[in-house]
């Protein structure tokens, strides 16, 4: 369905080049959630906004890669054709709802605008679109919400009203960017099904972006795990979180709290995230890796493969086997 | 011209203890007061109602004179210790100010006391000499850490002082502040909305809904045994790491109601799965189930 291969994004400054996405691949088959986790600049969200073909140029530059979309390149797209590929084939929700919906229009005018930018349908049609997609995604009594501005909504209903946006036009892939972050713990969970359930019931394929470890056990079928630009580890859900094989993976699973845990000191990774302007030679984890031996300061690792689609550019683990 | 439109309650007769070198948590979801407790121990807010005591001394009445001395022994560390850096002042030139306004004269002996500060929160003392811009969001939570510690306190509000950092700078931070509590007896009010974090560092751990507490319970009686339906709510709304229990999301219908125009009865009413009528009018009291738990919920006390 969409595969992004090698993906290669920097971004240019006066004196330094960010090295944001440094050979990125990861695929989202049909109908399936996949799940891109990593922490904050290690270029997750710039590898989804590179799909979309709306990274800011410049400073950012594609210097590499390809975004298949049903085979076809996206990067050789020009902006008048991406635009019918943006929201009708690709669809996106992002962190904050209300930075990204408009507060001088009302909901009924901002789904409406997201329809009609696609396709052609009378007044009545469309607000019955409307109605039906506040429906969809779980807002009560929709008629008289759609009369509302983005002001008057809780923030687990606004993201709702994105959501709504994006299934629109039916699209077949949904990129979610941290759609919960903002969201307290209850209302993540509501969203959460939401999703779940519109992806069962739509048979759309999503690409979920998080930092957030608990949401991805949760709703992953497969999962990307991305450190410093790279992908360091993939797999099926039960691979990275019961048998993760590249020490990053490891460690953010063993620095996470929880009440099981108290008394003991819990794990934690050493040092700090590469400057993307300044990456180390070799592994890029290997200054915090506790397994680091001498060829991970001189070698960029290879990705190992341990069967049924799992994944790790570790060399280290790999040869203990 | 202003005219008053409303009150609204942010906290309502709440009743905390927090013990000499322990953690006492406070969980919550956005608005449900968290924060305006931390600000009340503080005196940063007034109550309406009801004390403050510290070490058995009634706060509410002290001028800001008389509070003067219980200022150095209570600190606060913020979510976002970048805003609560003046961008313009080096880190040590903000760690020091605090030094002075404690009656530190001596330059020399500020300096020292920096450095050391920087040291207790494993940063190099060259650190001083750089300004909060140049640190990461960690390290930025250090240097809050160092400032808070710089007036000797015995109590600190952390009002969620991880929720913004990254799961592996997280750790750092939380054995950070494991660390200082074990070494100099600090107490902490950690404030937080994050059960995982609060269960691994809580001693007794206290549910806020609206401004009321929900439940207050001993951490390993509140993981084992909770039984206020919002503390349910909360735990099973978690999303595990553990990949089995997938699925099994629960969902708590609606949203927080407004602190404007909060329900009657209990506040969680509007949300309850076990609501029954009696909920929906009769206000209900923090009830001990047994030692040390109270509860606030019609159906968990009966009759």
């Amino acid at each position: 369905m969409l595969s992004v291969q090698d993906l290669k994004i920097y971004f240019i400054g006066d004196r330094s080049v960010a090295r944001a996405l440094d050979g990125a691949s990861y695929e989202v088959r049909t109908g399936e959630t996949v799940c891109l986790v990593g922490e904050s600049g290690c270029g997750k969200t710039v590898s989804a906004l590179a799909i979309l073909g709306i990274v800011p140029q410049p400073p950012g530059k594609v210097m590499g890669g390809k975004v298949l979309l049903d085979g076809q390149n996206l990067l050789d797209l020009d902006e008048e054709e991406m635009q019918q590929v943006r929201g009708k084939r690709i669809a996106m929700v992002f962190q904050e709802p209300m930075t990204s919906l408009n507060p001088v229009f009302t909901i009924e005018d901002q789904i409406s605008e997201a329809i009609m930018v696609h396709e052609k349908a009378g007044a009545n049609e469309i607000r019955k679109r409307c109605i039906q997609l506040l429906r969809d995604v779980g807002i009560p009594s929709p008629e008289e919400r759609l009369k509302d501005y983005p002001h008057q909504l809780s923030g687990g209903q606004r993201q709702r009203v994105m959501i709504a946006m994006a299934l629109a036009c039916n699209p077949d892939v949904m990129i979610a960017d941290e759609p919960t972050t903002a969201l307290d713990v209850t209302v993540q969970a509501q969203i959460l099904r939401l999703f779940q359930e519109l992806q069962q019931t739509k048979r759309m394929s999503l690409l979920y972006i998080t930092h957030d470890l608990g949401v991805v056990a949760n709703i992953a079928d497969r999962i990307y795990v991305m450190y410093a630009g790279i992908i360091v580890e993939q797999g099926d859900t039960s691979h990275i979180f019961q048998d993760s094989r590249h020490p990053y993976t490891q460690g953010l699973l063993a620095s996470l709290p929880s009440r099981t845990k108290r008394g003991g000191a819990l794990h934690s990774i050493p040092g700090l995230v590469p400057d993307p302007s300044d990456k180390p030679l070799g592994c890029p984890f290997h200054p915090r890796c506790s397994f680091a031996v001498k060829s991970c300061k001189i070698k960029f690792p290879e990705m190992y493969d341990y069967g049924e689609g799992h994944v790790s550019r570790c060399p280290v683990l790999y040869n203990k086997k | 011209m202003q005219s008053v439109i409303g009150w609204i309650k942010a906290v309502d007769g709440v009743d905390l203890t927090i013990h000499q070198g322990k953690t006492l948590g406070l969980v919550g979801e956005s608005g449900c007061g968290k924060s305006t407790i931390g600000r009340l121990i503080l005196k940063l807010l007034e109550p309406d109602e009801g004390r403050v005591m510290y070490h058995g001394q009634d706060m509410s009445g002290l001028s800001d004179e008389a509070m003067k001395p219980l200022r150095k022994e209570m600190q606060i560390i913020f979510q976002d210790p970048y805003g609560s850096l003046n961008p313009r002042m080096t880190v040590g030139q903000s760690i020091e100010e605090g030094l002075r306004t404690v009656g530190m004269k001596g330059h020399g002996e500020r300096k020292k006391k920096v450095a050391h500060l920087l040291e207790m929160v494993r940063l190099r003392p060259e650190a001083a000499a750089f300004y909060p811009h140049q640190f990461s969001g960690g390290q930025r939570q250090r240097i809050g850490i160092a400032r808070a510690l710089g007036v000797d306190p015995s109590l600190i509000i952390c009002d969620e002082p991880v929720s913004a950092l990254d799961v592996s700078i997280q750790s750092q931070i939380i054995n950070l502040l494991k660390e200082l509590q074990n070494q100099l007896g600090l107490s902490y009010l950690f404030i937080s909305h994050d059960l995982n974090v609060v269960g691994y560092l809580s001693d007794t751990i206290a549910v806020m809904y609206l401004g009321h507490i929900m439940e207050y319970a001993p951490a390993e009686v509140f993981y084992d045994n909770p039984l206020h339906p919002y503390t349910l709510a909360l735990l099973s709304a978690i999303p595990s790491s553990e990949p089995g229990d997938r699925h099994t999301l629960p969902s708590l219908a609606g949203d927080v109601p407004s602190p404007f125009n909060p329900p009657p009865g209990c506040k969680f009413q509007g949300r309850c799965p076990l609501v029954e009528d009696r909920c929906r009018k009769e206000e209900i009291s923090l009830y001990p189930v047994r030692a040390e738990h109270l509860v606030r919920c019609w159906k968990v006390i009966g009759d």
